[in-house]
């Protein structure tokens, strides 16, 4: 009960992320020092949230190697980047069967 | 119903579903693992909407953080969709869609959903770029909440290997989202600023570090581009 009241207390802070900026647009300058800011701290949440969970994750995630998480990360990398134009389909599924593949390697 | 609608939601019944389905499998495998219930974990999808808050919510409740620490940090990590809504709104914006149909798509609001909308918004007629967008992000957003369920349900069923694989999308999705989308230097500064300082925070107080890790990194970056473009 707890749980649910937390997580819909959540969905209300997140949407007040939302709903303030449609009363703020048309009304705020998109280009202002203080706007710039709150985008760049919103970048580096997600881009430390990201390098975190990869590096030092919690949970199952905490069961694959740190070289398994590398390797696989920088296949869907080069997947994405290199070899498929920006596919996001093909960069996160070549990383998923690269995680699977080097994690049965590593039972045998 | 208008063409907007169909069209916006034709377009997201592809790669940008599969995606996120794929990702909202892992994140409610997840959520089974660390002991969430079925209907909380659904109840995450459908009202906060947002991949990297309920990371943070579900690996924060696994780790006994304080509730008011998870509070702030998930609203914190949403703190990006002000600035995305006010950038996106004006784009969508007819007379013909009154100021209520902004508030219910406000909530439909995530990454693959702003980037394809901030996209295609232009070429449309402008009384078409409101419901394009809600039926693109209309349709993300079920089929993600379909696939939370189903990530909930078959989490116990899954082989180890492809669980860990599953969760292991979400870091990974957001890492090609965000490197390919990151088109200015000051996004790239930003990310590489939280890239350090949050896991360097999570060795200090883990339960704080989304949010000491953003504030901080995201601050240097933006400092040292102020210095640089007033040296520049």
């Amino acid at each position: 009960m707890a749980e649910t009241l937390l997580i819909a207390i959540c969905g209300a802070a997140t949407y007040l992320w939302r709903g303030l900026g449609v009363m703020l647009s048309g009304r705020i300058r998109t280009d202002s020092a203080v706007f710039v800011w709150v985008g760049c701290v919103a970048w580096a949440m997600i881009g430390g949230l990201t390098v975190r969970i990869l590096l030092m994750p919690a949970g199952i995630l905490a069961e694959t190697s740190l070289p398994d998480r590398m390797i696989a990360a920088a296949v869907a990398l080069l997947v994405f980047f290199v070899l498929s134009r920006r596919n996001l389909f093909f960069g996160v599924g070549s990383g998923f069967v690269a995680m699977i593949v080097l994690s049965l390697l590593q039972r045998i | 119903m208008s063409s907007g609608y169909r069209l916006g939601a034709h377009e997201a019944l592809g790669t940008p579903a599969a995606v996120l389905a794929a990702g909202y499998v892992g994140y409610g495998a997840l959520s089974a693992d660390i002991g969430l219930s079925v209907w909380s974990t659904l109840l995450s999808t459908i009202v906060i909407w947002a991949l990297p808050g309920q990371l943070i919510l579900v690996e924060m409740s696994s780790s006994g953080a304080p509730l008011i620490a998870i509070l702030l940090a998930v609203s914190f990590s949403a703190v990006r969709f002000l600035p995305m809504t006010v950038s996106l709104l004006p784009a969508l914006r007819a007379p013909a869609h009154g100021r209520g149909k902004e508030y219910f798509a406000a909530h439909l609001i995530a990454m693959t959903g702003w980037v394809a909308a901030m996209r295609r918004a232009p070429d449309l007629p402008e009384v078409e770029r409101l419901p394009y967008f809600v039926g693109f992000a209309l349709a993300l957003w079920l089929v993600s909440i379909a696939a939370t369920g189903a990530g909930y349900l078959i989490a116990g069923t899954l082989p180890p290997v492809s669980k860990s694989a599953f969760v292991f999308m979400n870091p990974l999705y957001f890492l090609l989202i965000m490197l390919g989308d990151a088109r200015t230097r000051l996004m790239v500064m930003s990310l590489a600023g939280g890239a350090i300082f949050g896991p360097l925070f999570h060795l200090l107080a883990p339960q704080w570090s989304v949010l000491a890790g953003g504030l901080i990194g995201g601050s240097v970056a933006f400092a040292l581009h102020r210095i640089a473009s007033r040296n520049g």
